[in-house]
C-alpha cells in the first residue's frame, strides 16, 4: 500500500512537471506525454527506482481500456458527424494503418541489424 | 431518484462495472468482437439512453476515470524503460523506421480525408489513428480534435492492423522478427502487439517497444505537420 501510494505520488509529479514544460512550449506536445518521456529518463538514469513504480505502472497500463471508455461513451454525441463522414473515416484508417505496417517494417527490415 | 442515477458515483459504478464485466467476458473468449471497451461500450451507451443521461453529464460523472489517462500516460515511461533493453543495436534503423512511420501516418490520413472533403475537425481527431489510445486523445485534445472520434479510429486501426496485420507482412516479404513486431506496434499499438505476442517473444518486445515510440513521435510530428499544412 505504501509503495502504492508512493509511486501513484511520483507518477503525479511528473505528470505535474509534464504539464508545466508544455505550458512553457505553448502545449507544442501534451504535457503527459512530456511526463512520460521524464519519467523513462530518470529510470534510464537512476534517479528513481524501478521498484518504487512498477507496481502502479503495470496497474495502471493494464487497465488503460477504463481510463479512455469516458472518451469511447462520446460516440452517442459525435456519431452524426462520424456517419456523415463515413467513406473517408473508413478508407482513411484501413489504408493508412496498411501503410504504417508496410513502411515500418520494409524500412526495419533493410536497415535493421541482421538476425 | 433522477438526481441519484445521475450522481457521479452512479455513473462511476456503470463505467466501471461495465468495463469489469466486458474483462470477465474476455477472459473467457478473446476474439477481436469480445474487446473489453466494445463489451462495455455497449452496455454503458443504451444504458444512459435508456436512463435519459446526456453525454455532458456522464463526462461531468465520470472525470475522475478520464483523469487517471495522464497518469497512465506517465506510467507508460516505465514499459518503455523495461523494453529498451531489447534494442540490441537497432536503436538507429527503429528510431528512423517509426519516424517514418508516423510521418506517412499523419500525412495519408490527412490525405485521404482531404479527398474526401472531410472537415478539419474530423481530420484533427483521426490524425493520431496508430498511437496508442492514452497517448492519442492527449494528441486529438491538445489539437482540439474530438475524443471520441479519435477513440473510435484508433480502435478500429488496432483490431483491423492486428487481423490483417501478419498476412501484410507475409505478402510484402517483410521477414525479420524485429521488422514484425515493430510494425505491427506501430500500426496497431496495443491490439497489434498482443498479435504480435503470439507469434514470438521477440516480435512482442519490439512491438510493445514501437508503443511508446509512435506516441513520442507523433505527439511530436502532429504539431509540426499541422503548422505546415495550415489547416
Amino acid at each position: 500500500m505504501h509503495q502504492g501510494i508512493r509511486g501513484f505520488l511520483i507518477i503525479l509529479i511528473f505528470l505535474a512537471i509534464g504539464n508545466v514544460i508544455s505550458w512553457l512550449i505553448n502545449n507544442f506536445v501534451p504535457g503527459n506525454v512530456i511526463g512520460m518521456i521524464l519519467m523513462f529518463a530518470a529510470l534510464q538514469m537512476h534517479i528513481i527506482e524501478e521498484k518504487s513504480v512498477e507496481s502502479i505502472s503495470k496497474l495502471l497500463t493494464n487497465n488503460m481500456t477504463l481510463m479512455f471508455l469516458p472518451a469511447g461513451v462520446g460516440l452517442m454525441a459525435a456519431y452524426e458527424l462520424i456517419l456523415s463522414n463515413i467513406a473517408g473515416i473508413t478508407l482513411a484508417t484501413l489504408l493508412s494503418t496498411i501503410i504504417v505496417l508496410v513502411v515500418v517494417g520494409k524500412i526495419q527490415d533493410k536497415w535493421g541489424k541482421k538476425e | 431518484m433522477k438526481e441519484i442515477l445521475h450522481s457521479d458515483t452512479f455513473i462511476v459504478i456503470l463505467t466501471i462495472g461495465s468495463y469489469y464485466i466486458g474483462t470477465l467476458i474476455n477472459s473467457r473468449v478473446n476474439k477481436p468482437f469480445t474487446n473489453p471497451l466494445l463489451i462495455a461500450l455497449i452496455l454503458i451507451i443504451p444504458t444512459l439512453l435508456l436512463l435519459d443521461i446526456d453525454y455532458p453529464t456522464y463526462e461531468k460523472g465520470s472525470h475522475i476515470i478520464s483523469f487517471m489517462l495522464g497518469p497512465t500516460v506517465v506510467a507508460l515511461g516505465y514499459i518503455l524503460h523495461k523494453q529498451i533493453a531489447y534494442l540490441h543495436g537497432n536503436i538507429r534503423s527503429i528510431l528512423i523506421s517509426v519516424s517514418i512511420g508516423s510521418i506517412v501516418g499523419v500525412v495519408s490520413v490527412l490525405l485521404i480525408c482531404w479527398l474526401f472533403d472531410c472537415p478539419r475537425e474530423v481530420m484533427i481527431s483521426m490524425e493520431p489513428k496508430s498511437v496508442t489510445m492514452p497517448i492519442a486523445l492527449a494528441i486529438s485534445e491538445r489539437s482540439n480534435g474530438i475524443l471520441a472520434m479519435t477513440a473510435i479510429t484508433v480502435f478500429v486501426c488496432g483490431i483491423f492492423g492486428s487481423v490483417v496485420g501478419p498476412w501484410v507482412l507475409k505478402v510484402t516479404g517483410i521477414k525479420s522478427k524485429v521488422a514484425k513486431g515493430l510494425a505491427l506496434g506501430a500500426a496497431a499499438h496495443g491490439v497489434g502487439t498482443s498479435r504480435a505476442i503470439q507469434m514470438g517473444q521477440v516480435e512482442g518486445a519490439f512491438a510493445g517497444m514501437a508503443i511508446a515510440l509512435m506516441g513520442i513521435l507523433t505527439a511530436i510530428v502532429i504539431p509540426i505537420i499541422e503548422s505546415i499544412w495550415k489547416m
